[in-house]
């Protein structure tokens, strides 16, 4: 075993256990969420999978940073298959595995490869351009300060990094070709690689060469373990995520608030209606209603907050947000993401002040009902900003991977009024009129006043 | 409807007129416009007069789940007592609650926005429009978003405005793209939180750039709403704001049948 294979064995394992590690903590953080079962409609969510995260099709809302995003969306997805192709020759200490095994295909696959590589840094580069010159409103929303605004501009030069890599080690290859046939199989003419190879490599010797094609593949090798362990810390993770989410995605109707049995059976009870017995959470009284904390969400909510892009597309059609107020439907999703990132390290910190009792089983239900770090949601997130939302669903439609900022938002506000009797004070003097008087205003019963003025329908 | 029921007589639709078109004064115009239309093109319909309540929409959106279930289920109760199967109604937030939200509760109807409804009569030849009185007049039309983009009815209002040969200018966020006009969730109910502007004065601003001389519209918030906005921008002798229902009635249609 050369010592190249050892060294890549060492670090292979190290990064997909240290991965491993981080991604089941994510895993396990979405399900710190309540349960919900989400089973029906298959075909209709496989239909979205395919149109939405793999078609890209609500991005194309906006046509050039979805093209450029397709770019790297694409070259993203075919380096793929050289990816397996440099875990094998890692593995087994060989070089270009497939070439011989694909033969003229293989020339087709890495000259597809090559192009889009191009297509993606031309669109890095856009998107830095975009980024950090051009002042485009969402990207320069206070809650990108810090942190989301590094991780956004990391990514893209970690790009620039890969393609790199892949054209020096492309490039040096096919001049190693021709001077060692033995150890390099034969590719074909790569039309990017071969170019820059004659005008950068051509008077370079053979262990020159050597040297830069181990480079460039170690270079790539680094920067795809890179991005493995990096992508849970990064709103990238939504390479992985969207997927998922977009098959999770809400089909009920968008006007169609969740209903809330446990509300509606007590008020059949009070009208004497029959109820019936096979809902569930019927009764319990001191329940609460609503959500203060990530636990009091179905997990499908906080699977679209790790899904969340960061990109704005919610905020920047937002009304609210329009006009100046705080609300920023991006900013709840990164507001639940951070909260539910922060719970699951306080546990994994195996802290036993974060605890009210009992043995910790790593169950869920365990840490719902006995965590305790004396905050919650709100303390992200003000009353100020779910006062805002209008309900217009302009951020539903925007979401490119169908996330559904309002849900937490009313859910917010659900706990609000109906566990704490908070809320905004104009609301009151509504809900009285409502209770007592069925109308929205108080007024008196007079609904059909307008009646006498026309001719008389029955 | 107690008055129909107790006569024997089976109305073709419920007219559900909703806090709005029971109480705001702009709002009972439409209420009274289409009621008028409906007469012209004898539509047997009924009312629940006081028996209808609020749909409970303002308090569901603004987190009171008690509050709407009361209102809903009785409601519900009231509706399923006098058999109604399909019920008409003007405001987008009615037809809401009523079409997605009332059948988890126990309530199933055929619900159908008046847009909608109208479009239909006058598909089926029962609401003529000849040579209105808008033709070649620029309009624009605002999409409210519970018929807009929560609903997906985006084109039963525009072939409506379309038959009234009017010079219709889509604003820059139209459809899908359509901004709120502020009102919804219950926003019509309280103050407006700390901003820069109020979210109809947005939407007059870009009212105002179509350089039309109507805002057509289909919501009683969105109409409250608008006017507003077009008062802030002392824009209201300008632009007038109407609901679909008027534009229709004023034309000075030809009823058949
Ligand atoms: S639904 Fe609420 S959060 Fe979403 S865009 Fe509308 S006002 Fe903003
Ligand atoms: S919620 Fe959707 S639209 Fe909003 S920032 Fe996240 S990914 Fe973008």
């Amino acid at each position: 075993m050369g010592i190249q294979q050892l060294v890549f064995l060492v670090v292979s394992a190290a990064v997909f256990f240290i991965a491993f590690k981080k991604y089941k903590q994510i895993y396990r953080n979405i399900f710190l969420g309540k349960p919900q079962i989400i089973s029906d409609h298959k075909n209709e969510r496989w239909k979205n999978v395919i149109l939405v995260a793999f078609g890209q099709k609500k991005m194309f809302k906006n046509f050039i940073p979805a093209i450029f995003h397709l770019f790297i969306y694409v070259a993203f997805l075919l380096t793929q298959i050289e990816l397996i192709e440099i875990l094998l020759d890692g593995i087994l200490g060989k070089h270009r595995i497939f070439a011989e095994m694909l033969g003229g295909f293989y020339t087709f696959l890495l000259n597809s490869i090559e192009v889009l590589s191009l297509l993606a840094l031309v669109a890095t580069f856009v998107f830095l351009y975009r980024r950090n010159l051009l002042k485009i409103p969402r990207f320069v929303k206070s809650e990108l300060n810090g942190w989301p605004k590094l991780d956004a501009n990391l990514i893209l030069i970690g790009e620039i990094f890969l393609v790199t890599g892949i054209f020096l080690m492309n490039s040096s290859d096919g001049l190693l070709q021709k001077m060692d046939t033995s150890h390099y199989p034969f590719t074909g003419d790569l039309v990017i690689s071969s170019v820059a190879g004659s005008l950068f490599l051509s008077d370079l010797d053979i262990n020159t060469l050597q040297m830069l094609e181990r480079t460039g593949w170690w270079l790539h090798l680094f920067v795809v373990y890179g991005f493995i362990l990096y992508l849970p810390y990064s709103k990238h993770f939504h390479v992985f995520l969207a997927f998922p989410n977009v098959y999770f995605s809400r089909l009920e109707p968008r006007g169609e608030m969740e209903n809330m049995p446990a509300i509606m059976n007590e008020v059949k009870g009070m009208f004497g209606l029959p109820v019936e017995t096979t809902q569930d959470g019927q009764g319990d009284v001191n329940m609460d209603f609503g959500a203060k904390d990530v636990f009091d969400f179905s997990w499908k909510t906080i699977l679209d907050a790790y899904s969340c892009t960061e990109c704005g597309r919610c905020t920047a059609v937002c009304p609210a947000n329009l006009t100046g107020k705080k609300l920023s439907p991006r900013k709840i999703l990164m507001d639940i993401r951070d909260r539910a990132t922060e719970i699951g390290d306080n546990i994994d910190s195996g802290k036993k002040e974060f605890f009210s009792e009992g043995e910790n089983t790593g169950d869920p239900e365990y840490f719902r009902k006995n965590y305790n770090d004396g905050k919650n949601l709100f303390s992200y997130i003000s009353r100020e900003e779910i006062h805002a939302c209008t309900t217009c669903n302009a951020c539903v439609e925007a979401c490119p991977v169908l996330i559904n900022p309002l849900e937490p938002i009313l859910e917010l506000r659900r706990y609000e009024i109906l566990s704490e009797s908070a809320g905004p004070p104009d609301w009151v003097p509504m809900f009285t009129a409502m209770e007592n008087g069925g109308c929205v205003w108080q007024m008196p019963e007079e609904r059909e006043k307008w009646r006498t003025e026309i001719g008389s329908p029955s | 409807m107690a008055e129909a029921t107790a006569e024997g007589f089976v109305p073709e639709i419920l007219f559900w007129v909703g806090c709005s078109g029971s109480f705001d004064a702009r709002a009972q115009k439409v209420t009274k416009t289409f009621a008028e239309l409906l007469i012209k093109c004898k539509i047997p319909f009924a009312i629940l007069g006081n028996e209808e309540q609020c749909t409970g929409d303002p308090a569901r959106r603004a987190g009171n789940e008690f509050v709407f279930q009361m209102l809903a289920l009785q409601n519900i109760q009231t509706l399923n007592m006098y058999g109604v199967t399909k019920i008409v109604t003007a405001c987008p937030h009615c037809f809401n609650t009523l079409k997605n939200e009332y059948p988890a509760l126990g309530g199933n109807y055929e619900v159908v926005h008046h847009t909608t409804f109208l479009q239909s009569l006058f598909n089926e030849g029962k609401l003529q429009v000849k040579g209105g009185s808008f033709k070649g007049k620029k309009i624009t039309y605002h999409d409210s978003c519970y018929l807009g983009r929560i609903n997906g009815i985006y084109e039963a209002p525009r072939q409506l405005l379309e038959a009234l040969e009017v010079d219709l200018i889509e604003m820059k966020r139209c459809k899908t793209n359509g901004l709120c006009c502020g009102a919804g969730g219950a926003q019509m109910f309280k103050e407006d939180e700390p901003g820069q502007k109020r979210i109809n004065v947005e939407r007059a601003e870009e009212i105002v750039e179509t350089g039309a001389g109507i805002v057509a519209a289909n919501c009683p918030f969105g109409i409250t709403m608008v006017t507003d906005g077009m008062k802030a921008k002392d824009k209201q002798d300008d632009i007038l704001v109407y609901d679909i229902s008027e534009l229709i009635l004023q034309a000075g249609l030809e009823i058949q049948k």
